[in-house]
């Protein structure tokens, strides 16, 4: 069962311990975005250095067609490191609409 | 079975800590703490100890190091001194916040500056809300004692926090004394295989130490305040406990010559051994003194100690630490606490004294009682006095 994530002081595990693992998946980081990631297929090497410099480890193959990577957004934050270290710069930052 | 031994206090309780088979130690020596682990180092060097000793290059890493161990499982011993006290600040905090029962002596030196290696309560007081069990002893015996008793509470599971055990620096730990030493059988009968409350575990991971985001903040900290103060009936069990094996018996708050005393006098640590000498004195004369010895200084005894003072109108508190611009001594204003909002309080003076070493002879309880008995037939009650001060 998740935890809640505003316990009474009650049911707090000793130590205010995280018991459940994996529980991170429930914070919905993606609503912290002002801009997301868009791939240029033309340009993209499918290298996957974007894979592996995502902080949020939200960038995956698999999801899109023609194995280029892309970005799960309900937790991408939008930081721009996968654009900043692409080699092809193939990323661009597009600006979320309000 | 248990030995009469002539020991110093240091490497008795080294020796203690070592009975109760701890699987890691982590510190950095620092007199007058530095007997106890470069004893323990060598019990570990000797094989007498199966324990990971760490020779950390601070204090900063000794309690951080204790940390990562105790998180692990592994029953966890340290000790220090003043400034090394004072370095491990930041991390003090965290050990219960974690609650991690990690053991914890600390030969009680006063602060710098100026630079002073002798004995007073500085360093203890400025560590007074770190939110750990803190005991005090009052000879070698009880320092002795109290480590293997710390080791059963910080790790009973209705309290699992860590203990501190407090006695005077070179006063007490560099004394030569003849004391009971019990052997590893008996205190493996007293000190149950540590079976951690909750431990870091490849196989059932937890993540401990999180952030306390606002909305969570506020109930840990009320989380950690009822641990610490509900351990007081845990404290009292285990410490009867402890005098169930090994025949000698501890108490939170004890008196001495209490009971028909017109005027008590409240000590905490070794000073409440010559404060008895100084009323058996007074008693001689006929002067109905008495003494309370605070021996639990966290959590903090409230309801034994209204009860050990009773109705006795004149209470002195002896303070071997200042509040500087404040009330000064801590243990005064504690105890003029635990009197406000009661229908009846003592009139409590307060005493400063044996600062940075300075000794504590039995004309000083003279003084006191002398004032205490005159505040008794009606003198007031002076504002805080430094006892043997120099004017």
């Amino acid at each position: 069962m998740a935890q809640s994530a505003t316990p009474k002081w009650t049911e707090l595990a000793p130590g205010t311990a995280i018991i459940e693992p994996g529980s991170a998946r429930q914070n919905r980081t993606g609503d912290w975005r002002s801009q997301r990631p868009v791939w240029d297929h033309d340009k993209c090497l499918r290298c996957g250095v974007c894979v592996i410099f995502c902080p949020e480890g939200c960038i995956h193959f698999g999801q899109e067609k023609d194995g280029y990577p892309s970005a799960d957004l309900e937790y991408c934050k939008g930081c721009g490191i996968c654009a900043h270290e692409c080699p092809s710069a193939c990323i661009a930052m597009a600006d979320e609409e309000e | 079975m248990e030995k009469r031994v002539g020991m110093e206090a240091s490497i008795a309780v080294a020796e203690a800590a070592g009975l109760c088979d701890p699987d890691a130690i982590a510190a950095y020596p620092i007199t007058p703490q530095t007997h106890i682990v470069e004893h323990l180092s060598e019990l570990v060097a000797d094989g007498v100890v199966d324990a990971e000793f760490v020779p950390v290059e601070s204090e900063h890493s000794a309690i951080s190091v204790c940390c990562g161990t105790s998180a692990a499982g592994a029953r966890t011993f340290t000790a220090t001194s003043s400034q090394g006290l004072a370095l491990m600040h930041e991390i003090l905090f965290i050990v219960p916040a974690l609650r991690l029962p990690i053991v914890m002596t600390v030969a009680n030196r006063t602060l710098s500056g100026p630079i002073s290696i002798w004995n007073d309560h500085s360093d203890i007081m400025a560590e007074r809300d770190i939110g750990w069990v803190q005991i005090f002893a009052e000879n070698g015996q009880e320092a002795l004692d109290l480590t293997i008793w710390a080791f059963r509470l910080a790790e009973d599971k209705r309290v699992s926090l860590p203990v501190i055990v407090n006695f005077d620096g070179f006063i007490l730990t560099h004394m030569i004394e003849p004391m009971m030493m019990p052997d590893r059988e008996m205190v493996q009968k007293f000190l149950p295989p540590f079976e951690p409350l909750q431990r870091l575990d490849v196989d059932h991971p937890i993540t401990m130490g999180p952030v306390g985001i606002p909305s969570i903040f506020t109930e840990t900290k009320k989380a950690h305040q009822e641990v610490l103060t509900n351990s007081l009936g845990p404290i009292v069990e285990t410490l009867e406990e402890f005098s169930k094996h090994f025949k000698r018996s501890y108490k939170p708050v004890e008196t001495y010559q209490a009971d028909d005393a017109e005027v008590l006098l409240l000590t905490m640590g070794s000073l409440g051994e010559t404060a008895m000498t100084a009323v058996d004195m007074r008693r001689k004369k006929g002067d109905k003194v008495g003494l309370v010895r605070l021996r639990l200084w966290r959590p903090f005894p409230f309801a034994d100690l209204v009860r050990a003072i009773g109705n006795v109108k004149v209470l002195g508190v002896i303070d071997r630490a200042v509040s500087v611009g404040g009330p000064p001594g801590p243990v005064c204003s504690e105890v003029k606490s635990a009197f406000y909002n009661r229908p009846a309080q003592p009139q409590i003076a307060s005493f400063v004294i044996g600062l940075g070493g300075r000794d504590v002879p039995i004309d000083d309880y003279d003084a006191i009682f002398d004032e205490l008995l005159a505040i008794n037939k009606g003198a007031a009650v002076r504002e805080p006095v430094i006892v043997g001060l120099r004017e």
